[in-house]
């Protein structure tokens, strides 16, 4: 079947790759319940599994909606903590975490400024949606000093993780 | 800031909780910002703590006190952090 639609190049990232130190930030952090500032640092160090930062559309359409129903899915929180990110709010996160079901298993950072993502050499304009900038779909594995255990970028849009080598690169 | 363990549950915009973070700034204590939810019905994270789901509330773990209604909040932290009267200010 000859689809006739393209998708976007983004080009090569300029992100931190394998065993290199993600860089720490600190952000809102919205669980079921509150959000309130939380370091990378210190959320990596929580317990002993990988942390998965997963880099994600803002909320409220389809990609935003696909990735979290596929980890929810998978059940990624059985053995990491998975936190995603995204330029939404804390009140749209909220909103995600209710419609999506994900309880206290999974955490989401509020990026409004899209600060993370130029810190990792992921931003991009939304185009068509003037002085709007988010990340590229991204997942980085991180064990509890935030070495880079698994990096994937986007590199055209829309794309999404390939969400069996996430589950490898954590189990 | 003073080393503190203190952690205020708050909504954006209440101006009781901005009157107890004006007390938490002005005697320059350090303290986590929880912001719960917006809904008077859903905010079970404050009830589990204080018995209500009213807002301010705060938790000093160092004195290890819970307590809400914003009144309340500004005479503690008057009588354990203010000048001249004990505390660790």
């Amino acid at each position: 079947m000859d689809l006739d639609f393209d998708v976007v190049d983004l080009g090569p990232a300029d992100h931190p790759a394998v065993g290199e130190q993600a860089p720490e930030f600190t952000r809102p952090l919205v669980n079921d319940e509150y959000w309130a500032d939380v370091a990378l640092s210190e959320l990596v160090a929580r317990d002993d599994d990988p942390t998965v930062l997963v880099f994600h559309p803002m909320d409220g359409a389809f990609p935003a909606t696909y990735v979290w129903k596929e980890i929810r899915d998978r059940a990624w929180h059985e053995d990491a903590t998975v936190v995603g990110l995204s330029i939404s709010t804390p009140y749209a996160h909220k909103q995600l975490i209710d419609e999506r079901d994900l309880g206290d298993d999974y955490l989401l950072y509020s990026d409004p400024g899209n600060g993370v993502a130029e810190a990792y050499g992921i931003a991009h304009d939304a185009d068509g949606m003037a002085g709007v900038s988010e990340p590229r779909p991204a997942v980085f594995v991180l064990d509890g000093d935030r070495t880079i255990e698994y990096a994937w970028v986007a590199t055209q849009w829309p794309d999404f993780p390939d969400y069996d080598d996430v589950a490898a690169a954590i189990r | 800031m003073s080393n503190t363990d203190i952690v205020l549950y708050r909504l954006q915009a209440c101006p009781f909780c901005e009157r107890v973070v004006r007390r938490l700034q002005e005697y320059d204590l350090d303290y986590e910002s929880r912001f719960v939810e917006p809904l008077h019905s859903e905010r079970d994270a404050v009830k589990r703590l204080t018995g209500k789901r009213t807002v301010p509330a705060i938790v000093d773990a160092t004195e290890g006190v819970t307590m809400s209604e914003s009144a309340n909040i500004v005479e503690y932290l008057d009588r354990v952090y203010g000048d001249g009267e004990g505390g660790a200010a």
